[in-house]
């Protein structure tokens, strides 16, 4: 009985593997993502950093390869969900304005308009996952 | 070949009117523009017939506003500092009108910038500094700045504290408020706005001060006018000796309230208000906005509106209401005497240009002017300078020159700072 259960995990991981290891069909996923992540983009975040992400001089910052963008994507997803009041240097420049939670987007939603953003304006970088801000979200701030 | 002789002849051409001017006339401090050439294209400014620009400098980082000394040496206030410098004195030694001498001073970053009395004034984002000046409006002792003004908040939303000064004596000090709407929470949907507005007694209004008297801070000076969301732009009226500025309107209408606004609204609303100011007046922010195209004043959805229920009885209203957004840093009130008739006494306003009309393009990115006779507007306002970010549509804001200090110069000539790429114009009436 044991034996039938751990082939039948086993197998079907294998079988995850061999998907997920089969690049058109994790294209796709990341594509859809980024389209969905478009329109999310288009509607909350294009009034700050705009159409092409070059955000406005000393106020709100660009989303073109800087750290944030590009980086630990916990404190990416932190961002989105929690604001940002920090006033740090942003690739060497400082912006005034205050950048308020989102956390009334879904995690997919999340999800989409940063894996757009992370492969958008120039940047390219890795797709960010629902669970991932799932986990974020949980976490106490 | 042919272009190189016509240059030539040209260049011969003027410097020969300019040794012929020079020799002519003897008041230095009295420049006739026909002496400088403005550049080809006039540096990209689409301008009046008649009107000529140059640009005069693009190299001293990101200047804000501008003050222009009898001699024609400028001053900038800059928004970084630049070497070291938040200040800026420039000049032109060999009359060709661009910039060929600096000497930096003040350490700190910020935007006012006045000259008066034989002073310099100058402000950071919490004070206010003023320096003598020699004979020929030289700052004496750079690093000795005397402390006028200290402590104004600085919260960096709407941290500039710009600066006029009257004839009496008297600095006007802009402290903005650091909100948009007075939200509980700042610029999230549906937070309802606090009220009262607790920011209210010491941002988003003007202080005046005395000119002259050290160390002074709220409870030495005047809260002259409340309710004032954030000015950039404003200017002491000589004809009708008062205060003229320029609101920047609240933003996120329909990001914050999608239920009341639609984008296209959002986008065109509130207007951007021109106030005369009186001691003691009240604008109405945060709990009003002025709508531009109801010509009325209307109540906040932070505090009950809907976009209809008008509200702010003892609210003054606007001289001018301009579309939203368009981020007015600058005004002057032209007294020279180079431009034509029309421009005498009226206003130019510098646009910032906007970020907050998406999806539609944005505007702004010019300078207006508005006629006026005795302190009121005499006719439309029209865009006397444009250009500054390329062709429409303007989608990116980032590569754009934004327009963001005026100054006159002695001879009448209008400058124009852009606190983005750095450049600052100069803007002559040539007749041709
Ligand atoms: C109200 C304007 C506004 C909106 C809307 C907005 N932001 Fe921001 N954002 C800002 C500001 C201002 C900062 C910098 C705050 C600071 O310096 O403390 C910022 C910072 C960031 C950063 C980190 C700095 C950088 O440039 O990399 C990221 C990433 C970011 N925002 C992404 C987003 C995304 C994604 C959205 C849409 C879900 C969004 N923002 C919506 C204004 C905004």
């Amino acid at each position: 009985m044991l034996k039938k259960i751990s082939f039948f995990i086993s197998s079907f991981f294998l079988l995850w593997l061999i998907v997920a290891a089969i690049p058109p069909f994790q294209n796709t996923g990341i594509k859809v993502s980024i389209q969905r992540g478009e329109k999310v983009y288009n509607k909350v975040c294009l009034p700050c950093h705009m159409a092409d992400g070059g955000g406005v001089p000393n106020m709100n910052p660009p989303l073109i390869q800087t750290s944030y963008i590009l980086g630990d994507k916990t404190k990416l997803i932190s961002i989105v969900l929690h604001g940002m009041t920090d006033r740090v240097a942003i690739n060497g420049d400082y912006y005034s304005n205050n950048m308020a939670p989102h956390n009334d987007l879904t995690d997919q939603q999340i999800a989409d308009v940063l894996t757009f953003a992370r492969n958008s304006f120039g940047n390219k970088a890795s797709a960010v996952m629902p669970v991932e801000v799932k986990s974020v979200r949980s976490k106490k701030q | 070949m042919k272009k190189f002789f016509l240059t030539l002849a040209a260049t011969i051409i003027s410097v020969l009117l300019v040794q012929a001017h020079t020799t002519a006339n003897n008041d230095s401090t009295k420049q006739k523009s026909t002496v400088i050439i403005p550049d080809p294209g006039n540096a990209g400014l689409i301008l009046p017939k008649g009107f000529g620009a140059l640009k005069v400098t693009d190299a001293y980082g990101k200047p804000r506003h501008i003050a222009v000394t009898p001699e024609g040496y400028i001053y900038v206030k800059l928004a970084r500092l630049f070497n070291g410098k938040g200040i800026y004195l420039l000049k032109d030694t060999n009359g060709d009108g661009r910039v060929d001498a600096a000497t930096g001073l003040g350490d700190y970053i910020g935007t006012g910038i006045a000259l008066k009395n034989g002073y310099l004034y100058a402000s950071s984002d919490e004070n206010v500094y003023r320096y003598k000046l020699n004979t020929q409006h030289e700052v004496i002792t750079p690093n000795q700045p005397e402390e006028i003004v200290h402590g104004l908040l600085n919260r960096r939303e709407h941290e500039s504290k710009s600066i006029t000064l009257d004839n009496d004596g008297n600095i006007y000090v802009n402290v903005g408020a650091y909100s948009n709407s007075c939200q509980v929470q700042d610029r999230v949907a549906g937070s309802p706005g606090m009220k009262p507005c607790p920011i209210l007694d010491s941002a988003g209004g003007i202080w005046q001060f005395k000119a002259d008297q050290p160390h002074q801070t709220y409870g030495s000076g005047v809260h002259y006018a409340k309710g004032l969301r954030n000015v950039v732009g404003l200017d002491w009226n000589t004809q009708t000796n008062s205060l003229f500025v320029m609101q920047h309107g609240r933003d996120q209408l329909h990001d914050n309230w999608p239920n009341l606004y639609t984008v296209q609204q959002s986008a065109e609303l509130p207007a951007e208000c021109m106030y005369e100011i009186h001691k003691g007046d009240n604008a109405g922010w945060p709990y009003i906005y002025y709508d531009q195209i109801q010509h009325k004043k209307i109540l906040a959805p932070e505090y009950g509106g809907d976009g209809k229920k008008t509200a702010g009885e003892d609210a003054i209203n606007p001289i001018i209401a301009f579309p939203g957004h368009l981020a007015p840093d600058g005004l002057l009130f032209y007294t020279g005497n180079m431009f034509p008739e029309k421009y005498k006494y009226g206003a130019f306003i510098a646009f910032h240009g906007s970020w907050n009309r998406a999806p539609l393009p944005q505007e702004g990115y010019y300078v207006v002017f508005v006629p006026f006779k005795n302190g009121k507007p005499t006719g439309e306002w029209e865009v006397f300078a444009n250009g500054f970010a390329g062709k429409p549509p303007i989608i990116s804001t980032r590569n754009a020159y934004r327009p963001c200090g005026l100054a006159q110069g002695p001879d009448g000539s209008l400058y124009v700072t852009d606190d983005n790429k750095g450049a600052i114009y100069r803007i002559i009436y040539t007749g041709k």
